[in-house]
């Protein structure tokens, strides 16, 4: 799960992580009380959407009054923002994070991730802040420093002191720097985080440190035990469809093809989506109905398949291990007639109770084109697109 | 004599008297099978469909003798199972639970560490089938042929697939191990691939992996020094969308890397024969033994 920048602040200054000081709005005039109330010299206007990369596509600003900390809000709300990580379509800009301007010094790097292949943490940091870290790690890998953190007893103060060291810091400066990262990385275990990056971490003309922007992105299995946390979720920076299949535990992701793909496993529905390809085609979405998908779930996923607009034939691939072919086909049978499904089928179905399901289908006087190999359904279901494709 | 599975086995289910546990407790005594009880704490002294249920799964192994466990326990008490059951002495532990938080994963693959002796399997995966043998986890056994082929994948319902593909072509399996999709797991494709090398009753491999991580690669520097037998590959994920988690916690893009052409280009300098479609899986391993 995201959250945004002003989201995350609030829980790393929650651990000690020092952030500038700053309020989140709404509107312009709460923009431009927010400014009064700094009453710096110079404050900054940041766009608050789910994407990296805002500086560089307009969403930034610094102002140097509450009144042009207005104008300048006016214009950035319902503002469309497109970034490198928004795609073409942009996100909406409707909160801001108004902050104090800093007279900054040095502009580093800092990250946690979880390590695969070490099975540890990792916390990376870098001299070249305020980039993209992708790009330091392959250019110069060297210019980033990393330790690896033992589950079992945690970050330790002289691992951070390296990496102080390692940024060039020195004095008080350093002993804040490791300050910080035991801060961040208590606050990363704590809150069950997957990725936290502060880029930059700026060190400010009198030798403060501070993360002048924060990103965290937290593990969705272990959601459940942070209920305040979840509270955080903005279900409007994501796509409402996938965030209608969310509530009922459905794998869904928007694509932007005209096959819609309905799967029973995650590696299987990747499967697919690949198979249509090869066949021509192009998914319209990814979804795993998962292993245990009762028939209501089956209806459910149905409706949201046939949202999109875009989706021109729908292709079911099915192996029933735990999930029954006649419960499937039970579920599919009932979406259809009940939702009146205006476009081409095309079933394919394999393991548990499949006799019982391929005959529920043919009693069911429904039309729907069947296939024995998933070869042979991404073919049909493929030609069957193109020939809708002049619309529904 | 198959890899991790076959006579010599005998079962628990952590987890026996839930829905899952008690179903799929049934299916595995149903397919040659020794289950020998279940866990669930606080059932202990009962039985549950005629199987003994134990507080602990240190109480089970002294009692039963069971040197294996399958894991059907709710992802908050997943890894606490896990751990268990490595504490317990158990030698193999297949843990099928789906959406463990992944710091839990990281101590308890940590706290593995003391208990060398076990093997982990998954979690979130489907668990392992050594056809007419036995099997530990949820693989439907309908589709599998007793047989000389070994897959190892990270997806459940694609094993199925690679399973039914070989049983047409009439090549039965050894083993099928699912190794799970997340992060975090017990047993990787190297430590599986090292297995079947090793078992003279398998003579060729299905590898399935899917986007996301760094594993596939380390597979493929392994294979290209290692590995003697033929095998094909097949990675999902050729059109998955960078940034986007595809349903397993390990199946995503990031940053460029865990791309399924980077993993399909390492795996076919090692020598592997990859396969672009998954419907090709089963025919291109017909293909690769005759070459072989």
């Amino acid at each position: 799960m995201k959250i945004h920048e002003y989201q995350a602040k609030a829980v790393l200054s929650k651990y000690g992580v020092p952030v500038p000081r700053g309020e989140v709005a709404f509107t312009p005039e709460e923009v431009h009380d927010i400014a009064k109330r700094l009453g710096g010299p110079v404050s900054v206007v940041k766009a608050q959407i789910h994407a990296g990369g805002r500086g560089k596509a307009g969403g930034v600003k610094l102002t140097k009054s509450a009144e042009e900390a207005e104008t300048v809000a006016r214009e950035l709300l319902g503002k469309t923002l497109v970034t490198y990580q928004t795609g073409p379509d942009g996100q909406k800009i409707s909160r801001l994070l108004v902050e104090e301007g800093l007279a900054i010094d040095r502009e580093l790097y800092l990250g946690l991730v979880v390590d695969r292949s070490s099975q540890r943490i990792v916390l990376m940091v870098s001299k070249e802040g305020g980039v993209e870290i992708e790009k330091i790690a392959e250019e110069s890998p060297e210019k980033i420093h990393k330790v690896f953190i033992h589950p079992g007893v945690g970050l330790q103060p002289f691992q951070a002191q390296q990496l102080g060291f390692a940024l060039g810091l020195s004095g008080d400066s350093l002993k804040k720097g490791v300050k910080m990262m035991m801060a961040l990385y208590t606050a990363f275990i704590a809150t069950d985080a997957s990725i936290l990056e502060i880029n930059p971490l700026i060190v400010t003309k009198s030798g403060d440190l501070l993360a002048l922007d924060a990103k965290i992105n937290f593990d969705d299995n272990a959601i459940y035990r942070h209920p305040g946390i979840r509270e955080l979720r903005d279900t409007s920076e994501e796509d409402p469809l996938e965030v209608e299949a969310s509530k009922f535990s459905l794998n869904y992701i928007r694509l932007d093809g005209t096959i819609g793909c309905m799967v029973n496993g995650a590696g299987l529905a990747m499967a697919t989506m690949d198979i249509i390809k090869l066949a021509g085609g192009s998914p319209a979405n990814f979804l795993d109905v998962g292993g245990g998908a009762n028939a209501e779930q089956i209806r459910n996923a149905f409706k949201i398949l046939m949202s999109d607009q875009n989706v021109k034939a729908v292709l079911i691939n099915i192996f029933g291990g735990i999930l029954r072919c006649d419960v499937l086909a039970a579920g599919v049978i009932a979406a259809v007639k009940e939702l009146g499904v205006p476009v081409p089928i095309v079933i394919r179905m394999k393991g548990t109770n499949v006799e019982e399901g391929k005959q529920m289908l043919a009693d069911s006087g429904l039309n729907f084109a069947t296939a024995d190999t998933m070869g042979e359904a991404a073919d049909k279901v493929v030609a069957l697109a193109s020939k809708t494709a002049g619309g529904r | 004599m198959a890899v991790l599975l076959d006579n010599n086995t005998r079962l628990i289910v952590q987890g026996i008297t839930g829905r899952e546990g008690t179903f799929h407790a049934k299916a595995a005594a149903a397919y040659h099978t020794a289950v020998v009880g279940g866990v669930t704490p606080g059932k202990g002294g009962t039985t549950h469909e005629g199987w003994p249920v134990f507080n602990t799964v240190a109480d089970a192994a002294k009692e039963t003798g069971a040197n294996a466990s399958v894991i059907f326990v709710p992802p908050p008490f997943a890894a606490d199972a896990i751990m268990e059951a490595a504490e317990a002495g158990i030698g193999l532990v297949v843990c099928i639970t789906e959406g463990i938080p992944v710091i839990d994963m990281l101590k308890a693959m940590t706290f593995m560490k003391d208990y060398p002796k076990t093997r982990l399997i998954g979690p979130n995966c489907p668990g392992i089938i050594s056809p007419g043998k036995g099997k530990a986890g949820i693989i439907p056994a309908n589709i599998c042929k007793e047989g000389r082929i070994g897959i190892v994948s990270k997806s459940g319902t694609l094993t199925y697939e690679a399973i039914d593909q070989l049983t047409r072509q009439g090549l039965g399996q050894s083993t099928c191990i699912g190794i799970g999709g997340d992060p975090m797991i017990g047993t990787t494709h190297i430590d599986a691939l090292d297995l079947f090398q090793k078992d003279p009753e398998t003579d060729a491999v299905i590898m399935i992996g899917e986007i996301g991580g760094s594993a596939e690669e380390e597979a493929a520097a392994w294979i290209k020094l290692n590995f003697k037998k033929p095998i094909v590959a097949f990675i999902a994920g050729q059109t998955a969308p960078e940034g986007r988690r595809m349903g397993h916690a390990g199946a995503i893009i990031a940053g460029g890397k865990g791309t399924a052409a980077e993993k399909m280009a390492a795996l076919t300098a090692a020598g592997v024969r990859v396969v672009k479609s998954p419907a090709d899986m089963g025919q291109a391993l017909v293909d690769v033994m005759k070459k072989a």
